[in-house]
């Protein structure tokens, strides 16, 4: 991963020197940006140093680093590219700049629903979301005469149906592994029943909604591979690409890997679909994910105004044309694919987006130790959530949420 | 003058001791008696998140933390005595547990216990393999012909080089679902094989990836301890019509005693903080060991939250449990020196 982040700093580093074309502004100052790896933020990085003296730290281990690198005086960067999770403490410790007269002045060909708007002030500028939603071979499920299935009940007699037509042995491939990924799959599930996580700072899941989340998740696993607790989204995306899968709910930026003639077995086979809901009136059982840009508080306006023209050339049209397939782009300009049709379908079918609040990430970490005690059979459904709750509720003393 | 030699010598080494571990042993000692909390209010604030086609606004309360003048997050500290160790050790669980009859219960639903079951329990059987394993290849290696000594060796070695979490890995992609070695078992046994499936399977492939990874060391030592064998000895109890077996028993051993004790120790104190197994099987579901739930409590979550105060705790009682682990073989170790 380092030496792959070596790489694409010296590839802007040269890119910024040859290129000055691309780019609408003449940049004169300095402006550092610090972002996730991945191809997106590649390709939006990429497109910034178009304008020249960018240069762009592209970090995996970005959530841990960027608290602290946006807190010196002066911050140590201008751009910081978030997601939902990483953008609360940020914002919460005062480290982000409100970019609303910015916006007025630079930001006319941005779209409306790009603004991330908190307490009226918009403190971010979204690039593109992502979000999990199922994915399914086509093929199989005309063998077996089933139309695409819209709730997890109508995914059990899909999966039911192609495990007794000796199709695949396991035809349910699912983001399990221990720890983020499970407890993300019982949030996804549990909100899809149209309940709260939350009342005020008490955790609230032990309740009905909380049992037949995890119910459902138990019998979903007696169709997935046995050794469900080790799967990441890679193992899943591999599982598809390999054909040894049938259906999974998968999120949207893993979808292009399935068409990748390199690595795919399945190319073209692959269909994409809204995630399935968790009751029959409710919204897809799934969560809302954006990527976008900040500005950081701790630099001089000059700095700011700077940073973010120079943001916003990576966010232009012509960056969204020549990376069409990395992302769900927000930005003008993208036109979506087959592969990005199951993450609008979620879009509009109102799934809820991802919460932004101080106890979202507590509540993740309490699910992610316990939901596989109720997998392995450790525990029962109501000993496992009454568990996630004192948890949570430890946690949440220790940090003074409570 | 003497004395003074000897502290020149070893004033750098204490210095460094003291900064580099003293101080940080003290700082979470203190650390784990004292609770660090944010400040927070309750407010309405409306958010807007991005979808297709228009945003989601949405009026809810949130927690957020209060800033000062200076844009910093108003934090207070508090000392808590020993409620953290408490809130770790979950005393009136245990107590609840135990009255109701569910002994066994403790070592399940309570994650300090659970990880100190396996830590103990992983600790204490690969102990005798360990030492077991390294000593019959000391032995088998020692009579081996000349030429093909040396090559043995460097093979022998070579499990030890690898650093620990990349050999975890590796054998987790080896036994894996989709694995080579479990592809070829498969085919061997026509059953379906899932190493990672279940609890008891997991840990006895880290038991085995333990004794493969340490015991090349164990040998090490041994093979030199073996060097220094009384030959006068070894001759005069083969002509006393000693087996094989009884020389090695009644001199061998004897003779390598001291490092047996040594191997022990090292064992024991690298062991009892068992943590790249863990990561490398992605083994949370079913076992965890005592360093990774240290790991964990510091591990920041999606929102920035760190149990600083826990994951102070943890490593303490980490600490007491290696040394109440090695008070036995150190006693053992300084009875054996006085006699010598």
């Amino acid at each position: 991963m380092k030496k792959l982040t070596l790489s694409t700093l010296i590839a802007l580093s040269s890119l910024s020197s040859v290129s000055y074309a691309a780019c609408a502004i003449e940049n004169t100052q300095e402006v550092k940006t610090i972002s996730a790896s991945f191809a997106a933020w590649k390709a939006v990085t990429q497109a910034m140093a178009e304008c020249g003296n960018v240069s762009s730290t592209l970090d995996s281990e970005f959530k841990t680093k960027v608290g602290a690198a946006l807190a010196a005086k002066p911050s140590l960067y201008h751009v910081s590219g978030v997601a939902n999770g990483t953008f609360v403490p940020l914002l919460n410790s005062g480290l982000l700049r409100p970019l609303d007269d910015l916006v007025v002045k630079y930001g006319k060909n941005l779209n409306p629903n790009q603004f991330i708007q908190v307490d009226g002030k918009t403190m971010a500028i979204a690039m593109m979301i992502n979000t999990q939603h199922f994915m399914y071979r086509k093929d199989i499920l005309d063998k077996v005469g089933l139309d695409t299935p819209t709730t997890w009940d109508e995914v059990l007699v899909a999966a039911e149906k192609i495990q007794q037509a000796d199709l695949i042995q396991y035809p349910l491939g699912g983001t399990y592994q221990t720890g983020w990924n499970l407890a993300m799959e019982f949030i996804n599930m549990y909100l899809g029943f149209g309940t709260d996580l939350f009342d005020g700072n008490q955790a609230t899941v032990n309740n009905e909604s909380g049992i037949k989340t995890l119910e459902m998740m138990k019998k979903l696993t007696a169709y997935m591979d046995p050794e469900y607790l080790i799967a990441d989204p890679t193992f899943v995306q591999k599982q598809l690409q390999q054909g040894n899968v049938a259906m999974a709910n998968l999120w949207a930026t893993r979808a292009t890997a399935l068409d990748n003639k390199e690595e795919s077995q399945v190319v073209g086979k692959v269909y994409m679909s809204a995630a399935p809901k968790s009751m029959e009136n409710g919204h897809p059982a799934s969560t809302m994910w954006w990527d976008g840009i900040t500005i950081a508080k701790n630099i001089t306006d000059e700095e700011a105004k700077n940073a973010f023209q120079v943001a916003l050339e990576g966010l232009d049209e012509e960056m969204v044309k020549e990376n069409a397939d990395a992302a769900i782009w927000l930005i003008k300009g993208y036109k979506p694919t087959r592969l990005s049709n199951g993450a609008i379908q979620n879009a509009i079918n109102k799934t809820p987006s991802y919460p932004l609040t101080a106890n979202i990430g507590l509540i993740h970490s309490a699910l992610g130790k316990n939901v596989s005690d109720y997998l392995t059979g450790q525990k029962t459904a109501a000993e496992t959530l009454q568990a996630v709750e004192e948890d949570y509720t430890s946690a949440a003393k220790e940090s003074g949420l409570l | 003058m003497k004395n003074k030699t000897f502290f020149t010598f070893v004033a750098p080494s204490l210095v460094m001791m003291l900064v580099f571990i003293a101080i940080p042993l003290v700082s979470v000692f203190i650390q784990s008696f004292y609770v660090t909390q944010g400040v927070y209010e309750t407010v309405t604030i409306e958010t807007c998140t991005p979808s297709f086609p228009t945003s989601i606004c949405e009026s809810t309360e949130k927690t957020v933390p209060v800033l000062d003048e200076t844009n910093t997050p108003v934090t207070q500290t508090a000392f808590v005595g020993l409620d953290t160790y408490k809130a770790l050790l979950e005393p009136e669980k245990v107590s609840e547990l135990i009255s109701n009859g569910q002994f066994f219960d403790i070592f399940n639903s309570i994650d300090f216990y659970k990880a100190l079951r396996f830590t103990l329990m992983f600790t204490l059987i690969t102990l005798p393999l360990v030492i077991g394993v390294g000593l019959l290849i000391a032995l088998a290696v020692n009579t081996a012909s000349k030429k093909v000594k040396g090559p043995i060796i460097f093979v022998s070695l070579l499990p030890f080089i690898i650093t620990p979490v990349i050999g975890a890995l590796s054998i987790k992609w080896l036994f894996i679902g989709e694995g080579l070695l479990t592809r070829a078992l498969e085919s061997i046994t026509g059953q379906e094989i899932s190493m990672f499936a279940q609890g008891w399977s997991i840990e006895l492939l880290m038991m085995f990836y333990r004794v493969w990874h340490v015991a090349p060391f164990a040998f090490v030592i041994f093979y030199a301890g073996l060097q220094s064998v009384n030959q006068d000895t070894l001759e005069s109890a083969i002509i006393d019509g000693a087996s094989r077996f009884q020389r090695i028993r009644y001199v061998v051993v004897p003779h390598l005693m001291p490092l047996i004790y040594f191997i022990a120790l090292i064992h024991l104190m690298d062991t009892y903080r068992v943590f790249e197994e863990i990561i490398g099987f992605s083994s949370e579901a079913h076992v965890i060991s005592l360093q990774w739930l240290t790991f964990d409590f510091l591990e920041p979550d999606d929102t920035g939250n760190r149990s600083i105060s826990r994951a102070s705790a943890s490593s303490m009682l980490t600490m007491v449990g290696i040394i109440i682990l090695l008070v036995p073989v150190l006693s053992r170790t300084l009875r054996d020196q006085k006699k010598g």
